[in-house]
């Protein structure tokens, strides 16, 4: 598929066709310019969110050079000796959480997704309204969520407490919509044809949801909920409210009162303070954030690989 | 294809095990004591806080100490809540959090930990030493129509270049404070300043990249910033003042230096682990203040924090 290419391959593609068009067919002067402008326009857009990536990664990784070193991994925070300090609890808290969301995550928005391609009859007033809710949630600010969370989860009718679990299910809510739309487009996107074949070898709907649409579905599937779940690692504002903090000392536990931290809100506060070494501190913890990222991303292209089909 | 899913999912559990074991190595319990404080509060205070944490829980390896920061006011929320155990102000409570505190029957103590001095800063260029409160008023007042240096009465030098005002946004302690010491009015200020919201250090790069620029801002935000930015003398009514730790201790560096808090629960002062925090904290406070970039408490200072935290234990 041509979407499904890297940015890479595609670009040279693209070049490759125009050199090729322009070298076969003598177009008029003015649509072949026209055309040419078009695609530095394409590559200048490129190269725009491409530029702003490698600004990120290269400046954090110049800045945070000076704290580089495994006691970023094995420490905890230290306002005393900054120079000792480390992640630990806060990447130890943002493993729980993310674990939490992924669990929380994929059975109930592949669920949502079912439902809604395979089952929900889209005449129905009551399942657009389902599908014009999920969308709008989709773009609502996190910092909603979070007061969301604080009002129902922490406090209110859940009643959980500052714990992690809590800041875990503000988390899967946040990023809920996201994976039900790109599960729904996953889904979509198997041909009918399959669908049809296997109803028609005698499979029940359930059957044929099992066997054949959601093997199909699932490189689609990955590729959402790792977007989604990266969306809920470097979120700081929602956890903030329901209640991590930044000093912890201890690995904090998924469903103890005695409080938790996560690498976001950690980075944030270090990147406040007035002293440099806190802020160095807080651009290596933006690397340890991007190691994570692309360790996530890497086991999401992998898995895609592993259970992409061709028909 | 089903059961490698399951091997990933269960290497990726089982790496998390692996991770969540390694460093949990707490050490034997010397003072025997043990428990959780929980801290909230401002983000201003939450450093100093920390590293008292950090050296109690030094002493006392079972104790468990988080700080947070909700920002003053958002911390006084959940105390008051009774959800946390101490509250880190960079203000004095408010009489709607008073009420609220009263209301959920939550009692409490104030203890001083901590001086601050509000720096006014400008560019390194800009040849003014000197403003009364009345003159930086002009500047931050809410219906401010000053947009040039010049505009600003009886400035000494004259200076003529655009004003480029920064500072904090309104959930900010430091917002709180200096809106009521210049404008009268805690939130009064004008609208169309640069808001660096809770990042200071985007003032410093403002003010320092602004020939006209003017911000305001912790001391300790200062101290770290020295040849980037120059600080003002604030004339207060009794001749222009440098902000120092001499004159933000005695309070002659008026109206802009400030006290800092926390404040304990009555709750939490029943529990003999908090109640050995907080002795820790009132002890030793002025040996890492500076340290950490602090103001320190004067000895009278410490000693009467030490009376109040007597009297609070009752």
């Amino acid at each position: 598929m041509f979407s499904e290419m890297p940015e890479r391959t595609r670009l040279a593609t693209a070049g490759a066709q125009a050199t090729v068009a322009s070298n076969l067919q003598r177009q008029r002067g003015s649509e072949q310019l026209k055309g040419n402008i078009f695609f530095a326009l394409l590559l200048l857009a490129v190269a725009f969110a491409l530029i702003g990536l490698i600004a990120l990664i290269v400046q954090s990784a110049i800045k945070g050079a000076p704290a580089f070193g495994l006691n970023l991994i094995t420490e905890g925070p230290s306002t005393i000796n900054p120079e000792d300090a480390g992640f630990r609890p806060a990447i130890i808290g943002s493993i729980y959480l993310i674990l939490g969301v992924i669990l929380l995550v994929v059975p109930i928005g592949v669920g949502s997704a079912i439902y809604l391609e395979e089952y929900a009859d889209g005449t129905k007033w009551w399942n657009r309204l389902i599908e014009l809710n999920v969308q709008n949630l989709a773009g609502v600010p996190s910092i909603i969520y979070g007061i969301l969370g604080l009002a129902f989860i922490v406090r209110g009718p859940l009643d959980l407490g500052f714990i992690l679990a809590a800041g875990s299910l503000t988390l899967a809510l946040l990023v809920l919509p996201t994976v039900i739309l790109a599960s729904r487009e996953a889904i979509r996107a198997v041909p009918p044809s399959i669908r049809d074949g296997s109803l028609a070898l005698g499979a029940t709907q359930w059957q044929t949801i099992r066997r054949q649409v959601l093997p199909a579905s699932i490189p689609g599937m990955a590729t959402g909920v790792i977007l989604a779940v990266s969306r809920a690692l470097g979120e700081a504002a929602p956890l903030l409210l329901v209640g991590a903090a930044q000093f912890v000392t201890f690995n904090p536990q998924p469903f103890s009162a005695d409080g938790y931290s996560a690498m976001p809100v950690l980075i944030y506060n270090y990147a406040l303070r007035p002293q440099d070494e806190f802020r160095v501190l807080a651009a290596a913890g933006v690397v340890i954030m991007l190691i994570v990222l692309l360790l996530l991303n890497s086991f999401a292209v992998w898995l895609r690989n592993r259970y992409e089909q061709q028909w | 294809m089903s059961k490698k899913w399951l091997v990933a999912v269960a290497a990726g559990a089982l790496s998390m095990g692996i991770v969540a074991c390694g460093g949990s190595d707490s050490g034997s319990d010397a003072s025997g004591l043990s428990g959780t404080i929980r801290i909230d509060g401002s983000s201003t205070v939450a450093p100093l806080t920390e590293a008292i944490a950090e050296e109690f829980q030094a002493d006392n390896p079972d104790v468990k100490v988080t700080v947070g920061t909700s920002g003053t006011g958002g911390g006084f929320e959940k105390f008051c809540a009774g959800e946390t155990d101490i509250n880190d102000a960079s203000r004095a409570i408010e009489p709607e959090e008073v009420e609220l505190c009263k209301k959920d029957g939550v009692d409490y103590g104030e203890l001083r930990i901590a001086n601050d001095a509000l720096t006014v800063v400008v560019n390194p260029n800009n040849p003014v030493k000197c403003m009364t409160v009345e003159q930086v008023k002009q500047v931050w007042e809410p219906d401010s129509k000053v947009t040039n240096w010049s505009q600003i009465d009886g400035l000494q030098p004259p200076f003529d270049s655009e004003a480029a005002p920064y500072g904090p946004g309104s959930d900010s302690g430091t917002f709180d404070f200096f809106t009521e010491a210049i404008n009268g009015e805690e939130g009064a200020i004008r609208k169309d300043y640069n808001d660096v919201g809770e990042d200071d250090n985007a003032t410093v790069t403002g003010v320092s990249g602004a020939e006209g620029g003017i911000g305001y801002f912790g001391y300790s935000f200062y101290i770290e910033n020295e040849g980037t930015v120059k600080a003002l003398e604030i004339d207060g009514g009794s001749g222009c003042v440098a902000p120092s730790v001499e004159t933000a201790q005695d309070g002659s560096y008026t109206p802009l230096s400030r006290p800092l808090y926390i404040y304990p629960s009555a709750e939490s002062l029943k529990d003999e682990t908090t109640k050995a925090f907080l002795e820790f904290y009132v002890d030793n406070v002025n040996d890492v203040a500076e340290q950490v970039g602090f103001v320190p408490l004067t000895s009278e200072q410490q000693s009467k924090a030490s009376d109040d935290l007597t009297s609070l234990e009752g």
